[in-house]
């Protein structure tokens, strides 16, 4: 529906897997990062004269 | 198909002289060339209105949420895959049901024929696979095939899956059709054109609900577009409720299903959102091997834990 591949992100973390944690947020947090904003599902206020 | 009607009186007749069943819900012909509507036959006399052409489109497991009696309902295939759907979801029980299986031949696509006159359509009459529509001053003849609803054109459960009686022999089912055609050719699109393609499908959309009213899956007793607290949608036409909607929905849908065409029929406008829901039917079946309500004994792939789901897409 128009989401690029790469914004939307998978994982199973155990609540033991900390590391685990910190390593996906990253990679995720930079990934979307790079694609940049995406505001398609932005609503913008109707202007009003 | 026409031939059907007077078997179907008949079953029905003896099931509530019977007393088998408080009620069949069936069809009756409508107010307008086309328009069959569904039927409510709670006497032995009310047989009479019963009837069964190409324009019983209506999904009638939609009638059976919930219902306390005993019911005889008439079921094509896609209407018994959503009563097995209906069982499955605790909806009605089997015991309840009398099952007046109907093998179906397709339904005719009213917009379709509309759109081929200029002038209003008065009657509309079928024949061993044709389609007589006659106008004030016109008559023309259409083969049946070339004016099917487009979900019935690549349907390939026309018989009832699951029945007590059968209003007439099992029909041949369709076989070598490629139900994915469509949904392939907006696969392959950039995000941006599905993007715009979705914006553009759904832009006409008047936010009436009738797809969600007609389908027999939204039985949610407070859909979520109609709560407000919390309100997870706004309520407007902008294109982004608009498609939040739609999206949603569909996703509500996903394994349950059966392509039955009842939301694209009841459209006011004529938006396919059949490529929505179809796009998930597809995923289910080629991820899960799974298509909807053929049977009461699996539970559908949402419902379910199999250590051996696909999981590529988990990192």
């Amino acid at each position: 529906m128009g989401i690029e591949p790469g914004r939307l992100h998978f994982s199973w973390v155990s609540s033991a897997e900390a590391t685990k944690f910190i390593e996906v947020v990253n990679e995720v947090t930079e990934a979307v990062r790079a694609l940049g904003p995406h505001d398609n599902f932005v609503k913008h206020m109707p202007k009003v004269a | 198909m026409v031939g059907y009607t007077d078997k179907i009186r008949e079953i029905s007749e003896r099931l509530l002289k019977e007393g088998t069943v408080d009620m069949v819900i069936g069809f009756r012909q409508g107010s307008m060339p086309m328009m069959n509507e569904p039927c409510f036959a709670k006497r032995p006399e009310d047989v009479e209105k019963l009837t069964w052409d190409s324009n019983c489109g209506i999904n009638l497991a939609n009638y059976l949420t919930d219902r306390k009696e005993k019911i005889g309902v008439i079921a094509k295939g896609c209407d018994s895959r959503n009563i097995v759907t209906h069982i499955i979801e605790n909806k009605i029980k089997r015991d309840q049901l009398v099952i007046i299986g109907v093998p179906c031949k397709g339904m005719i696509d009213r917009r379709k024929i509309t759109s081929m006159f200029e002038t209003e359509i008065l009657s509309v009459a079928e024949e061993d696979g044709k389609v007589i529509v006659k106008t004030g001053d016109a008559e023309k003849i259409l083969e049946k095939e070339e004016v099917l609803q487009k979900n019935c054109a690549v349907c390939i459960h026309r018989n009832p899956v699951i029945y007590d009686e059968l209003a007439a022999d099992l029909v041949e089912e369709q076989k070598d059709i490629d139900r994915y055609a469509d949904i392939r050719e907006i696969e392959a699109m950039s995000p941006e054109d599905k993007w715009n393609y979705f914006d553009d499908l759904l832009s006409a959309c008047v936010r009436c609900y009738a797809c969600r009213n007609a389908c027999p899956l939204c039985y949610c007793p407070t859909c979520f577009v109609d709560e407000s607290q919390p309100q997870w949608v706004g309520k407007t036409t902008d294109p982004i409720d608009t498609k939040t909607f739609h999206f949603l929905r569909a996703y509500h849908c996903a394994g349950r299903c059966t392509d039955c065409g009842a939301c694209e029929r009841a459209c006011p406008v004529g938006i396919n959102m059949r490529t929505l829901t179809k796009k998930l039917e597809k995923d289910c079946f080629e991820y899960y091997g799974w298509e909807a309500g053929l049977t009461l004994d699996a539970r559908p792939p949402l419902d379910a834990y199999k250590p051996d789901d696909p999981e590529d897409f988990i990192k």
